[in-house]
């Protein structure tokens, strides 16, 4: 059992959820996850974990509601407990100082470039980070990601904070005003990922994605979570979660994740159902 | 009785579930034998000076003892005689292939039928079980000593209950959220109960053996790590878990599985109870399951009670060379699983969604035999076909499982990823490493791996009396790794 410490909503159906994980805390590195399953009935689910701390043993991840599984855990508050956390599974970020590298967070993304932005920072990396969202209220992580950056950049969508348009537009600035990127790490939803890696594959930069599809025992058994890489099949929990993006075939990722999408939606309900009873 | 009277004696039956009635539910398929018929069944054992039952099996069980006291109504006794030497009873009684082991060298199977030593064992361990009395055995005093067992699968279990009782402390880590490694994820439950495998695991836990799940050894801690924090021994047991796929185009459509998946979603995550459980699997039609193991009967089965109106076994060889034991081959066909022999899948093909609609196969003749001796297949040109699908399951093996291995790098392995052990004391490359079951043999079968557990209990125990015995020259010749002959192909 894992006791959560501190629940905090970041923006609509954006929530953070601190958990007792000592372990985990003092082994888990940048771009690493764990796998966690609420209680007897539930899933296991992969999450990325966005920050870790050693003397509490906890560690922090940050998830949107999106299903039935995140839905119940938005539901959980301190004190509460996930039955069971699996980690840390997959390979961590290779870190190295390359020279000036851009990390782009989109959506929940962001939560996942943050360690990985933090990590570069501390090897000695010059950090331009660019976050991007639909609208302003959906940004979250503003004041960390500043912090361990030498440049933020931030867009929405709809134009209602930063700047007007997509983080391939805050790229395109970056690469104009002549920044020597060595390295491009774009997380967040796959379209994105799948735009940032068509231009910088047009000005040949190096460009890591951190993919998230779905699966299940997260250590190389089921190949439920195989992906095309540069033509071969990967498995991500024990090859990724991070690959070269010029290589990753991001439809068939975006396929497979549509894999349950009826029975996913079928449980939420239900879910949804039940809440509205419960609450009478 | 004399020994003619006992031949007399037909081999009994075990009363099972009617195929059309089990095909739709997840209950075991056979109920066990009930009191009396397996008293008459232990009649008809000879009681043989030299028991040739005995050779064939890897964990030495007692059998014509343990058979003798069920003859003369001491259960109790019996089930205490075949526990001397066999932790794991109830699962071994249901997935040993009793028939390429003790009951092949069984003398009474010369003339008649052999005497069903695996169905007398699972009468006593059941009866044990439902019991609620499970007697403890006699454990040794404490040694002080710490052993880490990676893996709880059938070799772990084995080694750790070993270990456990010459008085080591023993501690078991599970990557997944509950121990039991293949009996748990791959067996499914009308095979194997998972009341069972827990009822053993709470013993296990009862005489002392820690498990941690959720712990994947390579990622959360390595093996130096434990050795360096605590641990005097580890014992790598962590099996063929790494599907493998055969690389033809539509592999990676949604609707094809690979077995590991498939019965991981269902057994272990409990798939077939969705929406009640969260984890949730395809609802099929028109079903093809690739291989013909026991993994691909188990694949098959769990399809049709899964609701698929039609399951097609798609083999390259023909039934003769089928890996998979005759009774679970037996009962799969009973079911109403569809048999396509000689025949190869070529392609799958999908829609503009990504989704599995059809399988091109190929029909195959067999030409001569091959390095495993069994006629190798040869595609015949211009039979490909065609079949309207909407599920495919890859059963075609497992691979090892890289997690322990790409972490520990002064541990030998062979061509294939295996770890390499000498399987006369189990001793890996590495000091006070050792390693059993698949994860040295390749996919074999649960009762090879409790063999190696039990071999490894005991070189164990000598090193940790006498860490010199680690360079002791090993005495006897090195056998071959024994192969799963026909019919002993891993019965999950």
């Amino acid at each position: 059992m894992h006791k959560i410490v501190r629940t905090d909503t970041l923006a609509p159906s954006m929530f953070l959820m601190e958990v007792e994980a000592p372990k985990i805390a003092e082994k888990r590195k940048a771009g690493q996850f764990i796998i966690l399953r609420i209680d007897e009935k539930g899933e296991r689910v992969p999450f990325t974990v966005a920050d870790s701390d050693t003397k509490r043993g906890t560690i922090t991840l940050i998830y949107q509601v999106v299903g039935k599984t995140t839905a119940q855990m938005s539901s959980l508050r301190a004190g509460d407990s996930l039955l069971d956390i699996c980690g840390p599974l997959g390979q961590p970020t290779h870190i190295e100082k390359f020279g000036t590298v851009c990390c782009i967070g989109g959506g929940t993304g962001i939560a996942i470039a943050y360690p990985i932005a933090k990590s570069l920072g501390q090897a000695g990396n010059k950090v331009l980070s660019i976050l991007g969202a639909r609208t302003k209220e959906l940004l979250f992580y503003e004041n960390e990601v500043r912090a361990i950056s030498n440049e933020l950049l931030i867009c929405t969508d709809d134009g209602s904070y930063g700047q007007k348009g997509l983080v391939t537009d805050m790229l395109k600035q970056l690469i104009d005003r002549g920044e020597q990127l060595k390295l491009v790490v774009a997380i967040g939803p796959v379209p994105m990922m799948k735009f940032v890696a068509r231009m910088t594959k047009e000005y040949n930069i190096h460009t890591i994605v951190s993919l998230n599809p779905i699966m299940i025992d997260g250590s190389g058994m089921c190949g439920c979570c195989r992906v095309s890489v540069g033509g071969a099949t990967k498995f991500v929990c024990v090859d990724g979660p991070e690959f070269d993006a010029h290589q990753v075939d991001f439809e068939l990722l975006t396929k497979r994740l549509a894999s349950y999408r009826e029975k996913e939606a079928q449980a939420y309900d239900m879910y949804k159902h039940a809440c509205k009873i419960g609450r009478g | 009785m004399d020994p003619k009277e006992k031949m007399k004696i037909p081999r009994q039956k075990m009363p099972e579930q009617k195929p059309e009635v089990r095909r739709g539910n997840f209950q075991e398929v056979p109920f066990g034998y009930p009191e009396e018929t397996a008293m008459l069944e232990a009649k008809r054992c000879l009681q043989c000076k030299k028991p040739g039952c005995m050779k064939g099996c890897p964990v030495e069980v007692k059998i014509p003892d343990f058979i003798r006291l069920i003859a003369e109504g001491d259960h109790w006794g019996a089930i205490k005689k075949i526990k001397e030497t066999n932790s794991l009873p109830a699962v071994c009684g249901r997935v040993c292939p009793q028939e390429s082991q003790c009951e092949s060298m069984c003398i009474v199977g010369k003339k008649a039928e052999p005497v069903a030593v695996g169905r007398l064992e699972r009468f006593v361990a059941d009866l044990e079980r439902k019991s609620g009395k499970v007697s403890k055995p006699q454990i040794a005093p404490p040694t002080g000593k710490r052993v880490a067992v990676v893996g709880s699968g059938p070799s772990g279990l084995t080694v750790a209950g070993d270990l456990s009782r010459m008085g080591h402390k023993v501690v078991i880590f599970e990557a997944l959220h509950k121990a039991g490694g293949v009996l748990v994820y791959g067996i499914p439950e009308f095979r194997l109960p998972k009341e069972i495998v827990q009822a053993e695991i709470n013993f296990l836990q009862d005489i002392g053996i820690e498990v941690e799940c959720n712990t994947v050894i390579g990622k959360a801690d390595t093996l130096d790590e434990l050795l360096n924090n605590g641990f005097d021994a580890v014992f790598v047991g962590t099996g063929a878990g790494a599907p493998i796929f055969m690389n033809i185009p539509g592999e990676n459509l949604i609707g094809v599985y690979s077995a590991n998946e498939y019965l991981t979603r269902s057994n272990l995550m409990k798939a077939y109870l969705f929406p009640e459980y969260d984890t949730p699997i395809l609802t099929s039609k028109v079903v093809v399951v690739v291989g013909g193991g026991n993994v691909a009967m188990d694949s098959a089965r769990t399809a049709l009670r899964l609701g698929a109106n039609e399951v097609h076994l798609v083999y390259r060889r023909s039934k003769e060379e089928m890996p998979a034991r005759t009774e679970e081959a037996h009962h799969a066909e009973e079911e109403g699983v569809i048999f396509d022999l000689l025949t190869n899948p070529l392609r799958y093909i999908g829609d503009d969604k990504g989704k599995l609609v059809a399988v091109e196969c190929q029909k195959m003749e067999l030409g001569e035999p091959d390095q495993s001796g069994r006629r190798r297949p040869v595609p015949i040109k211009g039979s490909e076909f065609q079949l309207a699908i909407d599920t495919a399951i890859v059963a075609i093996g497992n691979g090892p499982n890289p997690l322990v291995p790409s972490t520990t790098p002064d541990l030998k392995l062979n061509r294939k990823g295996n770890i390499e052990a000498d399987l006369r004391n189990c001793k890996t490359s590495k000091r006070g490493v050792f390693a059993g079951g698949d994860i040295v043999r390749g996919a074999a079968t649960v009762i090879l791996a409790m063999g190696d557990g039990k071999v490894s209990a005991r070189s164990i125990d000598a090193y940790l009396k006498d860490p010199a015995w680690w360079d002791l020259p090993t005495p006897e010749p090195e056998p071959q790794p024994e192969k799963a002959p026909k019919a002993t192909k891993k019965p999950e």
